[in-house]
């Protein structure tokens, strides 16, 4: 994978995290899961897959694994989102309704259940194989990119189409969600219940109803997410270790900024691959690994809201 | 016959006080072995303000709670408008018409003086998350509507100067004031306010109480209070609902409660706060 998907991938996992953060200070520790999850669940339900199969198969004796129809990526897009959305409501209903006013430390626990639990559930109800995602997103080398740097310097640049796809998707999709935080009513009745859980009551906000809206936005970015992931490398169930990136990626841009998000993600991704080409050699390579890490513990020793975050003022 | 039993009457200075718009009947609230209400009945007029007042821990913000939402009382209905509540949650309530401030100030620090007021406006603006999107000229039309109420309350309260600053670095009786222009935005039927004035000096006391009579008089907006200074309740207020360790010991106009000797008892001759 290189720099530019890399960074596209992180920054939307922070995406996820951030939203939900912002709104609830749950600290979203399944916002990777939920992203394989998300894709799981597209690729089940295009290439009509029977949801439990193996469980039902081993259960009844028989051996469905297919419905034996297909159904176009659009309406597959769509009904994964629905899942994501009852996703949204169960975990509100069933985990975090409970849990309102618990410590953050209690709430990100439960967070870490709720990965593990996505995580098998997923693949009892889809299977562990590594399976193709073709939602008819453009791929291959970009020949206008290619072309350009080729004629401007000697040699071309090879960018897959996918990439910068995904990154315009990206862009997008923290242009919109800054849009909306900050000029809709479900917006600011979203920033709202991040300030303060009384104040917003006493104004008319329905706190469960703009929780399940955010975890519902989240899964959203999720599916993004596994959508771009999916496409490039097949689902597998090796994108919720990505989602560990996505802790850098927020130290860098901060928890609580949108903007952010996408700024720490993808200097991570490009910073990690320039690193690694650069510096790598003289270290004997593998900097990939620590780059994300240590970029983060700069940041925390002298910039610990990150670049864009609140700044962090501890009251007496 | 007192004169608060007709059913319309105006007030010497001009003021048109109505039929009942809330009634409290028979409510008891209990947290655990700890009695807050026993068994209070009260009602809220149209137009008027009404004033609750008591010693410490006698019950009067947990019976704005309840009036609010925010507690579910364990006996006792709750008429609004002529009918009987059912149970509901505190945003219901608000979405119902009826706005509050809280005793110990509860506003998003993070935002605004502008976006603080804003959110009151919330429960006014009716674009959903779909057609939001879509139709954005609505949304848009909507929006400045809002900000004209919202603009108008800001003047009307003298915050204009802080309409960009965040609440979090404003002073205390500014705070106060500014939560009485998120709930004030909202236009609604019935405003509680619990202790507007509570540590405020002399000169922001006097300011607060022009507010709450000019929003009462402008608006005609019914106003339920909380409030400990004594000269101040008796300026303000129409009736008033004195109580005393979760029990109704008085009600009535501020000279029938001042004369009364279970008020007098209670009230003043303990010592309190
Ligand atoms: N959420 C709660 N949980 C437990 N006890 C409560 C709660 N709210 C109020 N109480 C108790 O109910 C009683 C009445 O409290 P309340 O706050 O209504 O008094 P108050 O008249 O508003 O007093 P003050 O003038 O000090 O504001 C007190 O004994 C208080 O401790
Ligand atoms: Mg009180």
């Amino acid at each position: 994978m290189n720099g530019l998907m890399a960074g596209v991938l992180y920054a939307l996992v922070a995406l996820g995290f951030v939203l939900i953060f912002k709104a609830s200070g749950i600290f979203n520790f399944s916002q990777g899961v939920m992203a394989l999850f998300a894709a799981l669940t597209l690729v089940g339900i295009m290439e009509g897959r029977v949801p439990f199969s193996h469980l039902i198969n081993a259960v009844f004796g028989t051996s469905v694994h297919h419905f034996g129809w297909n159904v176009p990526a659009f309406a597959a897009i769509l009904l994964t989102m629905v899942v994501m959305v009852g996703l949204a409501w169960l975990v509100n209903r069933y985990i975090f309704r409970h849990l309102v006013g618990q410590e953050p430390i209690i709430l990100f626990m439960a967070t870490i259940g709720l990965a593990y639990f996505l995580e098998g559930f997923g693949d009892i109800m889809w299977g562990s194989d590594i399976k193709k995602l073709d939602v008819g997103l453009p791929q291959g080398i970009n020949s206008t990119i290619d072309e350009i740097t080729y004629n401007l310097l000697g040699y071309g640049f090879f960018i897959d189409n996918l990439d910068l796809w995904a990154t315009f998707v990206a862009i997008l999709l923290v242009i919109a969600l800054v849009l909306f935080a900050q000029y809709s009513k479900h917006g600011r009745a979203m920033r709202a219940v991040a300030d303060d859980h009384q104040a917003a009551l006493s104004v008319g906000i329905n706190l469960n109803f703009i929780w399940v809206m955010v975890w519902s936005l989240a899964g959203f970015v999720a599916l993004v997410a596994g959508i771009m992931w999916g496409t490039k490398s097949g689902v597998q169930f090796s994108l919720s270790l990505i989602a560990l990136k996505a802790l850098p990626v927020l130290m860098l841009g901060g928890f609580t900024s949108i903007p952010g998000a996408i700024v720490g993600g993808l200097i991570i991704g490009v910073g990690e691959k320039l690193f690694e080409f650069i510096v790598g050699p003289m270290v004997g390579g593998a900097t990939e690994n620590w780059f994300a890490y240590v970029l983060a513990l700069i940041f925390l020793v002298f910039r610990p809201q990150g670049l864009f975050g609140e700044k962090i003022i501890e009251r007496v | 016959m007192s004169v608060m039993d007709q059913e319309t009457h105006v007030t010497p200075d001009g003021r048109t006080i109505g039929g009942v718009l809330m009634e409290m009947r028979n409510i008891s609230l209990r947290f655990g072995g700890v009695k807050a209400i026993t068994d209070i009945s009260f009602d809220i007029r149209e137009g008027e303000i009404r004033a609750i007042i008591g010693p410490n821990g006698a019950g009067k913000s947990s019976m704005l709670n309840v009036v609010s939402g925010f507690y579910i009382p364990q006996e006792g209905e709750v008429w609004y408008k002529g009918s009987v509540r059912p149970q509901m949650r505190p945003f219901e309530v608000a979405r119902q018409g009826i706005a509050r401030t809280f005793q110990n100030i509860a506003l998003f620090e993070g935002m605004s003086v502008l976006d603080n007021v804003m959110t009151g406006r919330l429960n006014h603006m009716t674009t959903g998350l779909l057609s939001q999107a879509i139709w954005k000229g609505k949304a848009e039309q909507e929006e400045i509507e809002n900000r004209e109420v919202a603009e108008k309350i800001i003047d009307f309260l003298e915050i204009q100067h802080i309409r960009k600053t965040p609440v979090s670095r404003l002073p205390y009786g500014l705070k106060k004031r500014v939560e009485l222009a998120r709930a004030l935005v909202a236009q609604p039927s019935l405003l509680l306010l619990d202790e507007p004035m509570a540590g405020m000096n002399v000169e922001e006391k006097e300011d607060m109480s022009r507010f709450i009579l000019d929003v009462n008089d402008e608006f005609g907006t019914t106003i339920a209070l909380i409030e400990h200074d004594m000269g101040v309740v008796m300026d303000l207020s129409d009736r008033v609902v004195v109580m005393d360790y979760g029990k109704k010991i008085g009600d009535g106009t501020p000279d029938e409660v001042r004369n009364n000797q279970a008020v007098i008892d209670a009230y003043l001759g303990v010592a309190h706060d």
